[in-house]
């Protein structure tokens, strides 16, 4: 996927809180990715370096947690995981499974420091 | 001091933001649109013509062509077929987005359009994440890129609703298994619908042209339906 349209939105949601929470700098951005969600780490913090300077995330680190895939058949409701490729239902063989996790795809917490005394609403 | 703040945002949800804001301005304008994504070469620009060769006396149709490179070959095409078509010149993004279609739209006459296609930049990895607002997202494969395509580019065949196999004509020379293709693509997605046809013989386009223009009207009699509704609690 494109990793610098991205990016961007990270850095843009990261320092909309960040403002929104009187922080003056944010050390730290959890993110959340499903298995499913084509992105590359390293291509994210490659460009998060260059267009995150200058802003409150700044020298701000990633963390990227990752979600594995489930599927669910839809012939017998097997639950099964993918390991490298697509694979049929390990107990009927089917192949119509729906994706039940894996998809994920959002900036959960940044940790940031100092906050103003404006209280948080 | 540091401090958690809970953010729990999806991070393409301003690229959603505005389709929805797309969705909302052609539900308004009674149009149904459609956005085709492929692999560049695949036959996106012929299946849209031999679209339009089909339905061009019952349906008003216009085209939005998206392009990486400032050529206007594809929409200089759909033109010469005797639609109108919008050009959106990318500038070297390798997908189209939510806000590129947003501007786009007002150049469409779209209280004179019945059905809007949307050719989107030919990437089999980007388009899938950027959604567009239109009602319904179809993938064109092609046999001579392979069968093994719904392996490898697994992203592109979720969530959409249609799947098109064009270049059903080449089948005679490729080595291409088709039911290891419609195996991987249902794992992927179990209720698709499954078009195989050639934009070259004909053959098998009528399937695909047929379920096109039952898309539409069932489309127009809802939103027919629903103005009714509207002017009946407002009489
Ligand atoms: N044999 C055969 N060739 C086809 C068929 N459909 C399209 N082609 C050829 O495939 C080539 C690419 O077709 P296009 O329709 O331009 O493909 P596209 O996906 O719009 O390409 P881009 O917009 O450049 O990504 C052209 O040379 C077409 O004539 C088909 O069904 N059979
Ligand atoms: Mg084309
Ligand atoms: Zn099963
Ligand atoms: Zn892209």
């Amino acid at each position: 996927m494109h990793e610098l349209a991205i990016t961007q939105n990270i850095l843009r949601i990261a320092n909309e809180h960040a403002a929104r929470a009187d922080a003056q700098r944010v050390t730290d951005l959890y993110l959340v990715i499903g298995q499913l969600s084509s992105i590359v780490d390293d291509s994210v913090q490659f460009y998060w370096d260059i267009i995150s300077k200058g802003t409150l995330c700044e020298g701000a680190t990633l963390h990227f947690e990752r979600i594995p895939a489930r599927l669910r058949c839809q012939q017998c409701g097997t639950e099964y995981g993918l390991e490298q490729e697509l694979t049929t239902c390990p107990s009927c063989q089917s192949a119509r499974a729906q994706v039940i996790q894996g998809e994920e795809f959002r900036l959960e917490s940044i940790e940031v420091e100092g906050e103003g005394n404006r209280s948080k609403d | 001091m540091s401090k958690i703040v809970h953010v729990v945002e999806d991070i393409m949800s301003a690229n959603d933001d505005v389709a929805a804001q797309n969705r909302a301005k052609l539900n308004g304008a009674g149009v149904l649109g459609i956005n085709i994504m492929a692999s560049p070469g695949s036959g996106k620009t012929s299946v849209i013509l031999r679209t339009i060769a089909a339905l061009k006396d019952e349906l008003r149709l216009s085209v939005v062509e998206g392009d990486t490179a400032p050529v206007s070959i594809d929409a200089d095409k759909v033109i010469a077929a005797g639609m109108t078509a919008v050009q959106i010149n990318t500038g070297g993004n390798c997908h189209l987005d939510a806000n590129m279609l947003r501007q786009a739209l007002p150049e469409l006459l779209l209280g004179q359009v019945d059905l809007l296609i949307v050719e989107n930049v030919g990437n089999l990895i980007c388009p899938a994440g950027f959604k567009l607002g239109t009602h319904f997202n179809v993938v064109i494969a092609s046999v001579p890129e392979g069968d093994d395509k719904p392996y490898k580019y697994p992203n592109i065949y979720r969530g959409i609703d249609a799947l098109i196999l064009n270049k059903i004509d080449l089948l005679p020379y490729i080595d291409f298994d088709i039911d290891y293709f419609k195996r991987g693509v249902q794992l992927l997605n179990p209720n698709l619908i499954f078009f195989t046809l050639s934009c070259k013989t004909g053959e098998g386009l009528d399937a695909w042209v047929q379920w096109l223009k039952a898309r539409v009207r069932a489309f127009q009699a809802h939103e027919d339906s629903r103005l009714h509704e509207w002017a009946h609690h407002h009489a």
